[in-house]
């Protein structure tokens, strides 16, 4: 499955080259590392959590683990979902926790070449500019790599 | 490599064990010096260590136990006779041996642990024995150190063999090669005539010991067996693995819950049987494998008699150790976490609980003190004591203390019953050690025991007579992972309170609750048997709107830090086993949840960190005691008919005021540090809004102290808008009509009145409360609908 260009997605790299797994927010296309995805959802009931930061959804029940959904919306400084779409649920593994994002809809898995890449459009504003490491130029769209640690330490 | 590595951790394992054996017998021996038995059982764990270390070239380690069985062999055998001073040496040795360990677990090596000290200290220990044992002799008695790694590998692999004299004098008549320990080797290499008798000297202890070995290896190789049929029937287990299967086990229950509750529906009677089966199979399970991580206690207290008599002698007390209830199980985690706490409690009843002997002779009490442990099951919880038959706490020190570190006022403390006077040493910042000793009094006290302990879902008191001794009392859960709970709705969300908090539900019809549930200042109260309970609604500490408008009310009686309040829910569900599940970061951070839970039909229910809901609900304990306080003048008060009615509050500089009850919103507590500035105001940030600030000493005048950590404010709300009015201090409300009113004026009065004996200005609440939002009123009155942003903000 995997190629040899996957053990180059380390967290550090400003370059990120290798499959991303990608999604649809808001009419825009976000891609994380496959190696930090652990699972995609349908929609799921959510327990809120009072007084947790907005950006939290509330949380879910994965097989018995409960884990934090973090609504990416909110994250990145979008609207609120249409209220009668439900949002899908990816799961992402990070140093052996396991965390949700909500997302609109789901895409494919894309392999992207490190030589497409490149810094984040000086457009984007504030909150989501530090949670986007940059932009792959795919043929007529843009994929907006997602700093996947940054955006679940809400 | 990984077989060797197999070899060590598997020696560490086993050294760890004998050497909490060795503490306990060595303490033993104290008190019966001449039991052969339990000398040769302290011989034989140091020769084991001895030899293993030998053949796993831990020379240091070696070295060290290699002089302590030395010494272990001369007592055994009568040449030396063990006094104090070398039961300590002795100990030091189980220490140091114990500190190499940890090295090589940690780190693989022996570290930089230095042994020459101890080395010396035995040397020095054996000499001042019998005359007869010439000074020479003992540091030779290092001589063959460098050389037993090979000896004592050999005896390891063939214990039969009586090869150890032969062997012992092979080392000996290679004379050069012990220069591997230059700690060892300095005092011998220049005494080289010394060396020849010194080198015979040992042979015939050697071979003594040899002799003496003979039979008793047998035994010894018997006692082997023995352990090993145990071993048989034991094994060991890799905690993780256990963790998982507890973990396993807690889903199953889970998985349970709902299949039970499905099949509650159903009618099919084979279904039913199943189920029911499942039910008693899963429960069973369940408590297995919670059987598999329980120790007993004792697993802890086995290093307790060494600490005590430690600490005894170092404190020139006289302690005997008293322990009960030892096989009492709990969970291995808990236990862990208990240790620590545990021991603190205990040095701290030998070292400020017990007297010295002759203070306790003239109190009429016997010399030596008794220090009792007692452990027991009790309702689905472990409760540990630690009671000592010492002096007590003498609550006036307790509270004299607090008030010298700022933790009460005077007039807090002259409310507080003396049981919870004693409870503030649990406080932060508290200590009564007069001076700081080795022992304790280094600031991290009884706050960090009850912090731990807390962490743990347990909870501790403190119960002390003066005179005759003081019990610390902790309540420890069973176990972490599986822990029964109410689970309460509120707002149509579930949440699940952990029952070693809960004391008793109670439901209030609508007609009940209107008269049973009082309105004090904002703060409602319900008298539950006479006493009155502070509520605490769930929705308003959560910022949520309840869904419950029949006007009845829900209240779970919890208890918290030997405190009572009512939590009012929107209804109570259930009780029901929960496994707790840890949640993210972000929620931790909140501090209200404590975990979270898979409830029996899937839906995911937060756990509530009670204590943090009193602390967070309550404000802080005087407060609370406060509250009460003006909760029942108001009771009183409610009884006549109504007239105007003032909260009394000093403002600093001996200075009273008096403000009209009806002004008063709320009462709260604000930390200083969370005041910020805007301009040249000062505001808080308060249930989502910005709420300004007025000190009524600057105000008015007086001068408080500068420094408080706490803020005691009366919030006062009209139109949506709200201001906090500081005050030093909340005291009491009295009726105003039975005040005598003075008009002398002043800026900000109203004039003064004579309440409760004591002359009090009159605060005209206005002025007061324009000085902090000068625009409070006009925007009052201006805007119909009141601005999420005060004006105050907007002149600025």
């Amino acid at each position: 499955m995997s190629t040899a260009t996957d053990t180059r997605t380390s967290d550090a790299a400003p370059v990120i080259g290798g499959q991303l797994a990608t999604f649809w927010l808001d009419g825009d296309l976000y891609g994380v590392e496959v190696a930090h995805v652990q699972e995609v959802l349908r929609s799921q009931s959510l327990t809120r959590v009072p007084l947790a930061p907005t950006a939290v959804a509330g949380l879910i029940n994965l097989r018995g683990q409960v884990v934090t959904a973090i609504e990416l919306r909110e994250r990145l400084g979008r609207p609120p979902r249409p209220e009668d779409t439900d949002a899908v649920v990816i799961v992402v593994r990070l140093h052996g926790e396991a965390v949700s994002l909500l997302v609109d809809a789901i895409a494919d898995v894309v392999d992207v070449d490190p030589a497409d890449f490149e810094a984040p459009p000086d457009t984007l504003d504030g909150t989501a500019r530090d949670l986007i490491r940059g932009a792959f130029k795919l043929d007529g769209q843009l994929l907006l790599a997602l700093d996947v640690h940054k955006a679940v330490s809400a | 490599m990984d077989g060797l590595d197999d070899i060590v951790e598997e020696f560490l394992v086993e050294s760890h064990e004998n050497l909490d054996q060795l503490d306990t017998d060595l303490v033993a021996l104290e008190q019966e010096p001449n039991s052969r038995e339990r000398l040769s059982s302290i011989f034989r764990t140091i020769h084991t260590i001895k030899g293993t270390s030998g053949f796993l070239a831990f020379n240091r380690l070696e070295e060290v136990t290699h002089i302590g069985e030395n010494m272990l062999s001369r007592l055994r055998d009568g040449a030396l006779e063990l006094t104090p001073a070398r039961t300590s040496v002795l100990l030091r040795m189980v220490d140091t041996v114990r500190s190499l360990l940890t090295s090589i677990e940690a780190t693989g090596g022996e570290g930089s642990v230095d042994v020459s000290a101890v080395v010396a200290d035995i040397s020095a220990a054996m000499e001042d024995g019998p005359a007869a044992a010439p000074a020479a002799e003992a540091p030779v008695a290092e001589v063959p150190v460098a050389e037993v790694p090979v000896v004592e590998a050999a005896v390891v692999e063939a214990p039969a063999a009586p090869a150890p004299k032969r062997t012992r004098k092979a080392p000996a008549a290679e004379p050069a090669e012990p220069t591997v320990e230059p700690v060892a080797a300095a005092p011998v290499l220049e005494v080289p005539a010394v060396e020849v008798p010194a080198v015979e000297a040992p042979v015939p202890v050697a071979a003594a010991a040899a002799e003496a070995a003979e039979p008793e290896h047998a035994p010894a190789a018997d006692g082997g067996q023995a352990r090993r049929a145990v071993a048989d029937s034991t094994i060991r287990v890799d905690v993780d693995l256990l963790d998982e299967l507890m973990l396993l086990v807690g889903e199953l229950v889970l998985t349970r819950n709902q299949i039970v509750q499905y099949v509650g529906r159903s009618n099919d009677t084979d279904l039913v049987r199943a189920s029911q089966r499942l039910n008693l199979i899963a429960s069973e399970l369940q408590e297995g494998v919670m059987k598999t991580r329980m120790q007993p206690i004792d697993h802890i207290w086995s290093k307790l008699p060494r600490v005590v008599r430690d600490l005894g002698i170092q404190c020139g007390k006289s302690v005997r150790l008293e322990m009960e209830g030892k096989d009492t199980e709990l969970d291995k985690t808990l236990l862990e976490a208990v240790k620590d706490p545990l021991t603190h409690l205990v040095r701290n009843s030998v070292d400020h609980g017990i007297e010295a002997p002759d203070k306790r002779r003239a109190a009429g009490k016997p010399a030596e003190g008794v220090l009792t442990l007692r452990a027991k099951h009790e309702s689905g919880q472990v409760v540990v004591e630690v009671a000592d038959d010492g002096a007590g706490i003498d609550p006036a020190k307790i509270g004299a203390k607090a008030i010298e570190r700022g933790l009460v006022t005077e007039a807090q403390l002259a409310r507080m019953s003396p049981a919870d006077v004693l409870q503030m040493i649990f406080l932060p910042g508290f200590s009564t050690a007069a001076a700081v000793t080795n022992v304790s009094g280094r600031g991290v006290g009884m706050d960090v025991v009850k912090t731990n302990i807390e962490a743990i879902g347990g909870t501790i008191e403190v119960e002390s007579v003066a005179g005759t001794g003081t019990v610390c009392r902790l309540r420890i859960p069973l176990t972490l992972a599986i822990v029964p709970a109410l689970t309460v709705e509120c707002a149509s969300d579930r949440y699940a309170i952990p029952q070693i908090s809960l004391q008793e539900l109670v439901s209030l019809d609508a007609e009940k609750a209107v008269n049973a549930v009082e309105e004090v200042g904002g703060a409602q109260v319900y008298r539950l048997r006479g006493e009155l309970l502070p509520l605490v609604r769930l929705t308003d500490v959560l910022g949520i709107t309840s869904e419950r408008h029949d006007g009845h009310v829900v209240i779970a009686v919890l208890r918290s830090e030997g405190r009572r309040f009512g939590l009012v829910v929107d209804r109570v569900i259930n009780t029901e086993e929960i496994v707790v599940k840890a949640v993210g970061g972000q929620l931790k951070a909140i501090g209200l949840y404590s975990g979270a839970t898979v409830l029996g039909d899937g839906t995911v229910a937060l756990i509530l960190d009670v204590q943090a809901l009193a602390r967070r609900a309550l404000r802080t304990e005087s407060a609370e005691r406060q509250e009460a306080r003006v909760a029942a003048a108001v009771a009183a008060a409610d009884t006549e008919s109504q007239r105007e009615r003032m909260l009394l509050a000093s403002i600093g500089g001996g200075r009273r005021v008096a403000i009209p009850l009806d002004t008063v919103t709320r009462l709260e507590q604000v930390r200083t540090e969370n005041v910020e500035r805007v301009g040249n105001r000062e505001v808080v940030q308060y249930r989502g809004a910005i709420l300004p600030i007025v000190r009524l000493d600057r105000h008015l005048g007086a001068y408080g102290e500068a420094d408080q950590e706490v803020l005691e404010v009366i919030v006062y709300s009209d139109h949506g808008r709200s201001v906090a009015i500081v005050v030093e201090e909340i005291l009491d409300i009295v009726d105003g009509e039975a005040a005598i009113r003075s008009d002398i004026e002043d800026m900000g009065l109203l004039g003064s009145a004579v309440l409760g004996d004591k002359v009090t200005e009159l605060l005209d609440v206005r002025a007061a409360i324009l000085a902090a939002d000068p625009a409070f009123y006009s925007a009052g009155s201006d805007f119909s609908t009141p601005q999420g942003v005060s004006s105050s903000l907007m002149e600025v």
